[in-house]
Parts: C-alpha cells; sequence; structure tokens
C-alpha cells in the first residue's frame, strides 16, 4: 500500500507538472501582454504618447521583460515554496486576494455537490437493484431520464423561480444580505450552507441519474454472483450479505469516476453561477483572461486543474482500499 | 409413488415428489419433475448426469438457494433431520427465517464448481472462512481464526497463517477449492453438498481433491452428495448413484450396480462416453443427439429422443415405472417394465 501511495503522490506531482507549463503556455498564448492593455488604460484619453521606451519601463516594472523560462520558474516556485500566486495587476492587489474567498466557495459547492450526488444516488441505486422490477424502480429510471434530459440552466431558472414565488427565499448567492461582510460565525457558516443547497441540488442533479444508474447496474450484477450465493449457503442473514458483498462493488465505479464529476461540475459550474449570481471562479476566470490578467487566470486554471488531478489521485487511494485486485494489478 | 423401504429414522435426508419450475419471459420451465432420493448419515450419494439435467437445481433447494422465479411444488417435500433430531420439511420454511439460515452452512453445506468466483474477491480467504465459523458457532473473532487457520491446515493447505491473509486470486485453482471446502466444513455440516467440485480442475489435482474429501468424510463423518456428469469420478466416492436426465431419476442403485450392472440405455451410454485407459485409442462414445430443451420437454420418457433402444408408440406416450431389479437397484424403463408385466 505504501509503495502504491509513493507511486500515485510521484505520478500526481508529474502530472501537475506539465500540467503547470500548459497553463503558463496558455498564458503568454493571448497577442499583447498586460503591458500594453495597461498602458492603455491608463494613457487612453489622455492624449499623451507613449514610445516603446515606456512601454519597456512599464513592462520591466512588472517584470515581464525577462525570458518565459525565467519568468515560469519564477512563477511557480513562488506558487510552490509560498502559496504565491503572483500579481493581479488588474486589482492591484495579489491574486491571493482577489480569488482566495471565491476559491473556498467554489471548492464549497464542488464538495457538496459530490456529496449531494453520492448520499443520494449511491443507497437509491442499491435499494433500486434489491427491488428491481418494482414500482419503485420504475419510478427511479424515469427520474433518472429527466436528469439526463433537462439542462441544468433550465433547472437552475425553475428552482429560482420555485423558491422565489412560494418559499420567498433568496437563492441568487451563497450568503444573505446580512451575512456578506459579516466576519465568520456559525450562523454565518449555516447560511452558506442553506445556500448551497439549491446550487448542490442543480449541479447534482444529472450526475445523480446517473450515478444512481451505474449503482443500479452494478448491484444488479453482484447480486447474481457466485461469491453472494456462496454467503448466503453460509447462512448470511440477507441484509449482512447485501451490505458486505454487492454493496461495497457497487461503489467501486462511483469511485472511480469521482475526478470526473469533479471535471463536469467545474465546467457546468459557470452557466449555473450566472443564473444564480454566485461568485465562483469561471467568471473570474473569462473576465482576468480577457484582461490579459495572466496570473489571476493562471491560478485559476492552476488550482481547478489541480483539484482535478487531486480528486483523480483520491479516486485512486479508494478505489485500492475498497479493492485489493488494484493494488495487484497496477502496484 | 414409489415405496421407500428403508427405515426412515437412518434417513438424514428424504427427498420426494421434487417439482421445480422457473418463471421466465418464454413461459414455465421445469427443471426438476417427480425427483425422490434419500441420504443416510454419512453416505455418500453420487448424482450423475449431463448438463442441464436438473442436479444443480435439485440439490440447491435442499439449502432453498434458487433464485427468486424458482417454484418448488407444493407437493414436493424436502425433509431433513437436524442435529437435535428434529425433522423439518426444508420446502416449508420461510425465505428469511433464522431456522433455514442456521441449515444453511451449520446443517448442510455446499462447494460449488468455480472455486474462483464463490470467493468474493475483495476479502481474504481467512474473512470468508471466519465470517462462515462466526454464523454457526459461538465463538470469538479470535477463537473464530484460530478454527480457520486449522481447518485450513486440514484440508492440506501449506503456510495457513500466511493463506489466511491472502486474497483467493493469489491463490492457485487446486488450493482454491480446498480452501472452499475448509469453508464448507468449518461449520461442521452433517451433510456435504459438492456441485462439480472437480470439474474445473486438471486431473491430477482433481484426484487430489477427491482423496481430500474421502479423507475428510472418514475423520469427519458427514454425508456427500456428489455432483458430476463423469461417471468416472463418482464410481471412486460414491456408495451409491441416482442417474438423472432432463429433470428426471431414469437408475439408481449402490455404485456397484451402476458400474458393473447399468440398465438404462442412457446409463449405458454414459458410461460408454468415460475416457479409460486399457481402451486408449478407441473412438469414445459419445451420446448421438443434444438434450432437448426443457422448454419443449418430450412426452413421456425423456431420453427416448436419442435412445438406442427406443420403442415407438410406447417410450413418447408416458413416464415408465420403476422396475425394481434388485433391493437396492431400480430403473426406469419399458424394456424392464414390459418383462415385469
Ligand atoms: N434461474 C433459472 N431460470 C430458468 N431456468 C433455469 C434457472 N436455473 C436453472 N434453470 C434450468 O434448469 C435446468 C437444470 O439446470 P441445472 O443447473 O440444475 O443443471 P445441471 O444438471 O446442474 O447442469 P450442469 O452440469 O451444467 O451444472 C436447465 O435446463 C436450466 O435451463
Ligand atoms: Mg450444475
Amino acid at each position: 500500500m505504501i509503495k502504491f501511495l509513493v507511486q500515485r503522490t510521484l505520478g500526481m506531482i508529474v502530472t501537475m507538472f506539465f500540467v503547470s507549463i500548459m497553463v503558463f503556455i496558455i498564458m503568454e498564448l493571448p497577442p499583447g501582454d498586460y503591458a500594453e492593455r495597461w498602458a492603455f488604460r491608463k494613457f487612453s484619453g489622455t492624449g499623451a504618447q507613449i514610445t516603446q521606451a515606456d512601454l519597456d519601463n512599464i513592462r520591466a516594472n512588472f517584470g515581464l521583460d525577462r525570458p518565459a523560462p525565467e519568468r515560469y520558474f519564477k512563477w511557480i516556485s513562488n506558487i510552490v515554496l509560498h502559496g504565491d500566486f503572483g500579481e493581479a495587476f488588474a486589482f492591484q492587489t495579489s491574486v491571493n486576494n482577489v480569488i482566495g474567498q471565491k476559491i473556498w466557495l467554489t471548492l464549497a459547492i464542488l464538495f457538496s455537490t459530490l456529496i449531494v450526488t453520492y448520499i443520494i444516488s449511491i443507497p437509491v441505486g442499491m435499494y433500486a437493484a434489491v427491488r428491481r422490477n418494482s414500482l419503485e424502480d420504475y419510478a427511479l429510471t424515469v427520474f433518472s431520464y429527466l436528469g439526463f434530459a433537462l439542462p441544468n440552466f433550465l433547472l437552475a431558472l425553475i428552482l429560482l423561480y420555485i423558491s422565489i414565488t412560494y418559499f420567498d427565499t433568496s437563492v441568487g448567492g451563497l450568503f444573505s444580505p446580512d451575512y456578506a461582510d459579516a466576519p465568520w460565525s456559525m450562523d454565518k457558516a449555516l447560511d452558506l450552507l442553506s445556500h448551497l443547497v439549491v446550487p448542490a441540488i442543480i449541479l447534482a442533479w444529472s450526475a445523480t441519474a446517473f450515478q444512481l444508474q451505474t449503482v443500479r447496474a452494478t448491484m444488479l450484477d453482484e447480486l447474481n454472483t457466485l461469491s453472494v450465493t456462496a454467503a448466503r449457503a453460509r447462512g448470511v442473514p440477507e441484509w449482512k450479505l447485501l451490505l458486505k458483498y454487492p454493496a461495497r462493488l457497487a461503489i467501486n465505479p462511483v469511485v472511480s469516476t469521482i475526478g470526473f464529476d469533479a471535471n463536469r461540475i467545474f465546467s457546468e459550474l459557470p452557466i449555473v453561477a450566472l443564473v444564480l449570481g454566485l461568485p465562483e471562479l469561471g467568471q473570474l476566470l473569462l473576465k482576468s483572461y480577457l484582461d490579459l490578467d495572466m496570473f489571476v487566470a493562471g491560478a485559476i486554471l492552476l488550482i481547478l486543474t489541480f483539484m482535478i488531478v487531486f480528486m483523480n489521485f483520491l479516486s485512486d487511494i479508494f478505489l485500492a482500499i475498497l479493492d485489493p485486485r488494484v493494488k495487484l494489478i497496477e502496484g | 409413488m414409489e415405496n421407500i423401504k428403508e427405515k426412515t429414522d437412518d434417513n438424514l435426508l428424504e427427498v420426494k415428489n421434487l417439482k421445480i419450475s422457473f418463471k421466465t419471459d418464454e413461459g414455465i420451465i421445469t427443471a426438476v419433475d417427480g425427483v425422490n432420493f434419500t441420504v443416510k448419515h454419512g453416505e455418500t450419494l453420487g448424482i450423475v448426469g449431463e448438463s442441464g439435467s436438473g442436479k444443480s437445481v435439485s440439490t440447491w433447494s435442499i439449502m432453498r438457494l434458487l433464485p427468486k422465479n424458482s417454484i418448488i411444488d407444493k407437493k414436493s417435500s424436502i425433509r431433513f433431520r437436524k442435529k437435535d433430531g428434529k425433522v423439518v420439511d426444508i420446502t416449508k420454511l420461510k425465505a428469511r427465517s433464522k431456522e433455514l439460515r442456521k441449515i444453511r452452512g451449520g446443517e448442510v453445506a455446499l462447494i460449488f464448481q468455480e472455486p474462483m468466483s464463490s470467493f468474493s474477491p475483495v476479502y481474504t480467504i481467512g474473512n470468508q472462512i471466519s465470517e462462515a465459523v462466526l454464523q454457526h458457532r459461538d465463538v470469538s473473532k479470535e477463537e473464530a481464526q484460530e478454527i480457520a487457520i486449522d481447518m485450513l491446515d486440514r484440508v492440506g493447505i501449506a503456510n495457513p497463517r500466511q493463506r489466511f491473509k491472502q486474497y483467493p486470486f493469489e491463490l492457485s485453482g487446486g488450493m482454491r477449492q480446498r480452501a472452499m471446502i475448509a469453508v464448507a466444513l468449518s461449520m461442521n455440516p452433517a451433510l456435504l453438498i459438492a456441485d462439480e467440485p472437480t470439474t474445473s480442475l486438471d486431473v491430477t489435482i482433481q484426484a487430489q481433491i477427491l482423496e481430500l474429501m474421502n479423507e475428510l468424510q472418514e475423520e469427519l463423518g458427514m454425508a456427500i452428495i456428489f455432483i458430476t456428469h463423469n461417471l468416472g469420478v463418482i464410481a471412486q466416492v460414491a456408495d451409491k448413484i441416482e442417474v438423472m436426465y432432463l429433470g428426471k431419476i431414469l437408475e439408481r442403485g449402490t455404485t456397484k450396480d451402476i458400474i458393473q450392472n447399468p440398465q438404462h440405455p442412457y446409463t449405458q451410454a454414459l458410461l460408454k462416453a468415460i475416457p479409460r485407459l486399457d481402451h486408449i485409442g478407441e473412438r469414445l462414445n459419445a451420446i448421438s443427439g443434444d438434450i432437448p430443451s426443457p422448454l419443449s420437454r418430450p412426452t413421456g420418457c425423456p431420453f427416448y429422443t436419442r435412445c438406442e433402444k427406443v420403442i415407438p408408440g410406447i417410450c413418447d406416450v408416458k413416464m415408465p415405472n420403476p422396475t425394481k431389479l434388485s433391493d437396492t437397484h431400480t430403473v426406469y424403463c419399458f424394456l424392464y417394465e414390459e418383462k415385469n408385466v
């Protein structure tokens, strides 16, 4: 197991190294740089003439005049060694300040979505398998198809409408106005939780439908295996049998797609966030990219990719714990 | 109905008039139809027949392990004498009753043809043996582990302590079948059902497992129902044999009766199909034709469609009555019924 852990950790580091290079290249890709943008903003309309020397000056101020490899190493070593993502030029403060809060909120949405997905899909999928071809099973199948078919933004609008007209609550944003600028407290955390419910349900909707069917199918396969009959033939009570044998294996396909789910949530989040007015990273990413505020864009890309890579890493570890065959094959 | 003349007190198991059907999309399939057999304490009954003849279905029903779409006919009975001396009809037990759970493993244990898939791949061998022990004996976890390790040792697994901690895929096929036997015997059953326990193993391992089973039976004194489609294998282990075909018993007798003096054309054909060392080079006489599908079961004797000695107008009309050739030997065939008439 230790060997397996070391292997996977090294794998993750190597992956992140290549990811960081790619992110850096993406940061370099757009024509022009922040210096031009800055000069344009500052002096446009003032009638001032900007010379190449001025531009070079500005570049030197921002450290943009160094060769790319050097800038890359400065950038990445600051991140790795000091957790410092650099300067957010457009905001005239550090990137950490700009994205700090948003990252935590994005992660809160990610995790609450994953939790909602798994808490519903795993037990319900198992139940549907055990009661296959029953009324409940058919009802769940219909629900699943709805889940696949309904686009997220539509669901977001529907829930927004329902919660405003019937519950008189604001679903927009992640905090009620009272708490938005208040310091952290128990009440504020609860307020956040209550605001997380709606986005989590929306983002979890299709994943739940999908994972539910996966769990149901795996569980059905596992229920009919000889090893379950063998355990039954040992006199193991039915409920214990279900939990110990098929249920445990039915979780595997879900666990192995945690990274995939995280990826999907990140890509669906911006649209849902737009409808619900959530402060998350996606829109900031877009804006900073348009502004050529590259350290902000780079930080967001790097953090989101790292989250996905890390979720994949977690999923590998969980899978190895759940299924001893994994270690044997790969470790 | 035939008379069972044996003293019923001796019988550990009495299966009477067993009829089992399955509800399927294509209709109702009758897999076992009117089967009777008995097993005494410490005795080995062999059940032999081609694939699909209903060997597994009729014996799994003793532990009520058949899937939910199976129906055991109301007139069937499976009477089993428990260790406490009480006789229960297993067909009448509730599916989730504690009594049934105690019988599963504690009174009747089962080993399967596929030792690989009968273990769960995600738990150690030791976990699965301990589970069996804990289910049926009032012992602590540590004691269960000791019993399990002891059992692994007894079935001839070297380094049992180490094997205890290993996963099924870390053992060889023969080793896994030994472990499967260890699981079954660790629960101390009075009856062991061995459903083709050696079919998936190669010949030398097969012989070792048969020898092991014989040894353990002498040591522990349990009765065995040994299922196979190979009469050659069964001759080495069984005291008496039932020959099954398409859900019906066609011939029954002691091992000697069946092997040395087979009467039913089906039994004779099965015997001709065994490869023999002294006949190497001769063509094996496989039985011609295929087993009919249980969906289109022939009326009359189920074997008439492939029988060399079929009597047209008789065999295809009704099932023959049992003909007693001796105290121990019974055959269901018109060839003999006629002589008696
Ligand atoms: N779950 C089921 N649903 C429908 N039919 C079944 C089911 N299980 C068994 N059968 C039918 O019952 C018949 C007897 O099957 P069984 O498994 O008892 O044969 P067998 O003698 O054990 O054969 P084998 O040597 O292949 O193990 C088969 O023809 C099969 O079609
Ligand atoms: Mg079988």
